[in-house]
């Protein structure tokens, strides 16, 4: 089967301003893709033309087959959209809108009802149902936004930034909501939240500057993106004895040590990729007669995978 | 449809519970009392209405309320939707582009109505105290209600084109104050330029309807002023969507 979402080629100018460049993907059903960006990446862009909101400089995107530009409105049927922005009319009531929402994406009104029960339920709004919007704190509106979104279980859901601005517990609930989606909803949903990808999502998309620089699996990214294993040793005998023998191992690309005045140092190995040195850094130090204090392979965090790809500049994935 | 209906039902509750709309309903009674007593003001005088007619009060609104009127109506309508964001939301929902433009132009309408609703008091006054025709009543009432309808929808298309409600209403003030006094400015100038500004006028057309008329060239200016400033409309929302 085609991917549910499918985008190939997307690129978008503002004016002269290229927001995103030939950002080519496919979400396929039930999968929960991160897109992972710093700010201006081109993440609110790329989601805004795939829910038919921006039309696209060229390349073209499709939602369960139905192209965004020829077959707009069969394509917007199939999905769910939070807006980064959370737009609600605030003069409504919180069911008042649900119910509005709920009309306008073609649910008869036994569903309705049903539904935004269960969404009511699901988002924690039991409280708030007789609300004015325009009364609401940001966290709760951004709970609204939520329960719109998937209030027709849309096919795909379109989450910009969907954690944004909600307590903590709020947090874990709706994370824990988006999760229970996966399987039958296919989901896409932006953030800055790097555990956040890595608890909720099946692949990662990385974009900076309106180029897609790595998609994997969280942890196949790490992994591909390490590039050098690090190891750190600390190991008790003479620095600059320790420091040959190490530089000497198979595999070994730097050594980096901060002497501290004693013979007891932290040594800092950068190895080849996929080489577990462990073994051979212990024999040769117990071989030489020193004491192996500390050995411990150091993985680089998502964290810093996302500041490398974002930051650097040569990278090729 | 559904669609329209919902988005119309949704604008109708928002005038209901915004204040603006009770201050405009408000001050339309008053002016409108105010044209109806004038127009008959022999009525402490005689037994009868000099003329059992709403002819000049209908007129009166045409020119003295409906310009500011449609602008007030409809300034938030779509510009709103535009500074809130909240037309993000509707413009990815799988409605049609038309859709939205008509159930706003239907709740403005229906608002239009229930105001116009409140002059019936006036004929019943007529029909008391006077003899009135009501063959002119009727013409001038579907009058009244081209002549809204078409305000209306200059001023949607106005809301249409920015973000601020403010621009919106003095963009269609303008407009519609312009239509409205276009027969005046007909006979500053002579021969076919005359015809043509005048028969552009708005006011033009309207004369026949109070007087018991209704011709078909008639109707047919008003129907398609709406019928081509709803479509721009359209256009413009398709636009905002294919930037
Ligand atoms: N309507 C617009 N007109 C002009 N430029 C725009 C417009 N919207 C976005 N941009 C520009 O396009 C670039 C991408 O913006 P976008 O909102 O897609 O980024 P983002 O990844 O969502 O960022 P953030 O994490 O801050 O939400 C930015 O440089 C932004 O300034
Ligand atoms: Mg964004």
């Amino acid at each position: 089967m085609a991917g549910m979402v499918e985008v190939k080629h997307l690129t978008k100018y503002y004016g002269n301003f290229l927001a995103i460049e030939n950002v080519s993907f496919e979400v396929k059903k039930g999968e929960i893709v991160g897109f992972l960006g710093p700010n201006g990446a081109g993440k609110t862009t790329t989601m805004r033309i795939i829910t038919g909101f921006l039309p696209p400089s060229s390349g073209t995107a499709a939602v369960a087959g139905y192209d965004l530009v020829d077959k707009s409105r069969q394509a917007r049927a199939h999905i769910g959209y939070l807006p980064e922005t959370v737009p609600l009319y605030t003069d409504m009531t919180v069911e008042g809108y649900l119910s509005f929402m709920g009309t306008i994406r073609g649910m008869n009104p036994k569903r309705i009802k049903a539904r935004i029960a269960d969404v009511i339920d699901s988002c924690r709004l039991g409280d708030y149902r007789k609300s004015d919007i325009g009364k609401l704190s940001k966290g709760f509106r951004q709970r609204v936004g939520i329960a719109q979104a998937v209030l027709h279980e849309p096919d795909v859901l379109i989450l910009d930034e969907p954690t944004i601005g909600i307590d903590p517990i709020q947090v874990v609930e709706t994370r824990a909501l988006i999760k229970d989606l996966a399987g039958t909803h296919t989901v896409i949903l932006s953030t800055h939240i790097l555990p956040e990808v890595s608890m909720l999502c099946s692949r990662v998309l990385i974009i900076n500057e309106g180029l897609i620089v790595a998609e994997d699996t969280p942890k196949e990214l790490a992994n591909r993106l390490q590039g050098v294993e690090r190891l750190e040793v600390e190991i008790q005998g003479p620095r600059i004895e320790v420091m040959g023998v190490l530089e000497k191992i198979r595999g070994v690309l730097e050594v980096a040590c901060s002497p501290n005045g004693s013979d007891q140092n932290v040594y800092k190995i950068q190895a080849r990729r996929g080489l577990d040195l462990r073994p051979t850094v212990s024999r040769a130090v117990i071989s030489n007669g020193w004491s192996l204090l500390n050995l411990q392979l150091v993985s680089m965090s998502l964290e810093e995978i996302f500041l490398k790809l974002t930051t650097s500049e040569e990278i090729n994935v | 449809m559904r669609n329209t209906w919902a988005i119309a039902w949704k604008e109708i509750r928002g005038y209901f519970t915004s204040p603006v709309a009770y201050v405009v309903a408000l001050i339309f009674v008053a002016l409108t009392g105010y044209f109806f007593v004038r127009s008959v003001d022999s009525i402490l005088s005689g037994p009868n209405f000099p003329e059992a007619s709403l002819r000049d009060t209908l007129r009166q609104i045409s020119v003295f309320i409906l310009p500011w009127l449609a602008p007030v109506l409809t300034m938030r309508l779509l510009a709103e939707e535009q500074k809130m964001g909240t037309i993000e939301l509707l413009l990815t929902s799988p409605v049609r582009d038309w859709e939205v433009v008509l159930g706003k132009f239907i709740a403005t309408m229906v608002f239009f109505l229930g105001a116009l609703a409140l002059t019936l008091w006036y004929v019943l006054m007529l029909a008391w105290r006077g003899n009135p025709e009501i063959g002119p009543l009727l013409s001038g009432y579907l009058g009244i209600i081209l002549y809204g309808g078409a305000a209306i929808s200059i001023g949607l298309l106005a809301s249409s084109l920015t973000s601020n409600q403010i621009v919106a209403a003095v963009v269609s003030l303008g407009i519609l104050v312009l239509l409205t006094f276009l027969e005046v400015g007909a006979d500053q100038v002579t021969g076919v330029a005359s015809t043509v500004v005048g028969q552009l006028g708005m006011t033009t057309h309207f004369d026949d309807f109070v007087r018991g008329v209704i011709d078909t060239s008639n109707v047919v200016y008003y129907v398609s002023l709406m019928a081509v400033m709803l479509f721009l409309t359209v256009r413009s929302l398709e636009t905002r969507r294919w930037r």
